[in-house]
């Protein structure tokens, strides 16, 4: 199966970046990995959640932590059980508390930072972690691209599902109700999507960008369009273009390559701050 | 914890027969050790356009929320609809205050219709065939031209109107209206009111709207309805603007409605 996709890859791509194994991993993870930031993107900025997700990327911290402390393997499972609890606690405690939302983020994302921190620090081992600061998009297994195969599919099932609900959440919650929308399940739907995509993600992009990569395709996409479709379709070819043309660009100049994918969706959210007013009607 | 709107499990009002009505009995909302406003009483027939009146931080866009069910509170809501049946609860439309709107979302209003009234998400759907649909709602509200404007670019009027278009697809049996303090036009604000006084007489409908301009609810409404932390007074506006108790809210300068003057 695997080797059947190589193959066709290959013949895609005759250039010698696609020649690596690792780099056709890669780049198979880029091409299952971008769309999804950028469909939830969408909804992060025009819900004007950026601090919350960065909030999931600080708390996976202390999932990483625990993950690595109970020792069961790879981390990654206790990771995205945190992380989705996390985040169900934070929108649930914001949907009660009358604090303003950013206030209880920072409480709870640096309180799970901390005691991440703390833990890892636990018996002086805290180098290993350092490849999550920075994460190793080149490190993917084929094993991780079918996993990441599944996580697509779901994610992009539910957000079918529960999208229209969320547009009309983005505009008046008290709106929302009163058409008989369960604000609080909504939201907390949306904030596990987050907690999986960022936990699943972090130990390729990097616990120190991710949240570029959720905040980044959007916010260039709505600078440039008017309208839900074209919002979409633009923040999800953003973080594709610059997922494609940041790893290559990385294999080139051996850099790390979700750094790089971020640079170039900064660029590419410069260049249409520019043409804003010649778009936006 | 998921709760939603209809949580009211509306009695039968057993005075109302034959005729749709609503009744709030002896609703009160505490937040914290504060008392918002306590038992108050209203009684809403169809057809018919009450004003909420009051001065800042009365509880009217509270009550208005405590109806929605959206706020906790005690006291019961009973709703009968025109042939005696007991629905359960009114359908119940809401226009809130104001949007906190991010100016730059890239969401036009016929995108905003589409999540409303379709299942298929936003970006998935054609919106051909509801198309015709939206138009004659906006035209109901004279919005028909702002289909495919982007919401943020609408003026405090127009935004207004087309959350009112939303909020009548599909046709409720109460109608809420937050009128904002500021942000519409005075000429908005007659549209707005014309528009409304319409459709109480067209659609047979329950209209609750929470007021700041006196003289377009003198106007307009049935029935006005004075709220400070509780019902103070009620009744035609005649009555209610020439009540000693309206001029004690009020202050002095309100005690005409015909002098031109705006709260």
């Amino acid at each position: 199966m695997i080797e059947t996709i190589y193959h066709v890859l290959d013949l895609l791509f005759p250039f010698a970046w696609m020649d690596h194994i690792f780099m056709k991993n890669a780049f198979l993870a880029v091409l299952l990995v971008t769309p999804l930031f950028g469909l939830l993107s969408t909804m992060v900025v025009s819900n004007r959640m950026a601090f919350f997700s960065d909030s999931l990327g600080h708390g996976s911290f202390t999932g990483i932590a625990i993950g690595v402390l109970l020792g069961a393997g790879s981390p990654l499972a206790s990771l995205v059980v945190f992380s989705v609890l996390f985040s169900f606690l934070i929108t649930w405690i914001k949907n009660r508390s009358s604090a303003s939302t950013d206030t209880i983020i920072g409480v709870f994302s640096s309180t799970a930072i901390a005691l991440g921190l703390m833990l890892m620090s636990y018996g002086g081992g805290f180098n290993k972690f350092s490849t999550y600061l920075i994460g190793d998009l080149l490190s993917i297994t084929p094993e991780d691209l079918l996993a990441l195969l599944f996580v697509f599919f779901a994610v992009l099932f539910v957000w079918a599902l529960i999208f229209n609900r969320l547009l009309v959440l983005s505009i008046n919650p008290s709106f929302a109700r009163s058409r008989g929308i369960s604000t609080l399940l909504v939201e907390s739907v949306f904030a596990a999507l987050l907690a999986v995509v960022v936990s699943i993600s972090i130990q390729w992009v990097g616990l120190l960008i991710i949240n570029s990569l959720l905040v980044l395709p959007a916010a260039a996409a709505r600078n440039v369009t008017n309208d839900v479709k074209h919002y979409h379709l633009l923040s999800i070819g953003t973080a594709l273009l610059s997922g494609i043309t940041g790893l290559v660009l990385a294999y080139y100049c051996n850099m790390a390559a979700g750094a790089t994918i971020v640079v170039i969706a900064a660029a590419i959210f410069f260049l249409t701050l520019l043409f804003k007013p010649y778009f936006v009607k | 914890m998921f709760k939603t709107i209809l949580h009211h499990h509306a009695l039968s009002g057993g005075d109302c027969a034959k005729l749709c009505c609503t009744k709030i009995e002896d609703f009160s909302v505490h937040i914290g050790r504060m008392d918002i406003f306590s038992h108050v009483h209203m009684h809403i027939h169809c057809g018919q356009l009450t004003a909420l009146i009051g001065p800042n931080g009365a509880g009217k866009s509270t009550l208005l929320k405590a109806i929605l069910g959206e706020v906790p509170h005690t006291g019961v809501l009973h709703y009968v609809d025109a042939k005696g049946k007991h629905t359960g609860h009114p359908r119940i439309g809401y226009v809130p205050q104001y949007l906190q709107f991010d100016v730059s979302a890239p969401t036009s209003v016929m995108d905003i219709f589409m999540a409303c009234l379709s299942k298929r998400p936003v970006w998935f759907c054609r919106g051909k065939k509801l198309r015709p649909r939206v138009l004659a709602s906006l035209a109901r509200v004279k919005a028909d031209h702002l289909i495919d404007r982007r919401l943020g670019a609408l003026s405090g009027g127009e935004l207004q109107r087309v959350l009112l278009a939303l909020s009548l697809d599909p046709l409720p049996d109460l109608l809420l209206l937050d009128e904002p303090v500021s942000g519409v036009d005075k000429n908005g604000l007659e549209l707005f009111y014309e528009i409304v006084a319409d459709l109480r007489a067209r659609e047979d409908m329950a209209i609750i709207l929470i007021s700041h301009d006196l003289d377009l609810v003198a106007k307009h409404a049935d029935q006005v309805v004075l709220l400070d932390h509780g019902v103070i007074c009620s009744g035609t506006p005649e009555e209610v603007f020439h009540d000693p108790r309206t001029h004690a809210v009020f202050g002095m300068l309100a005690g005409t409605p015909e002098g031109g003057d705006t709260l």
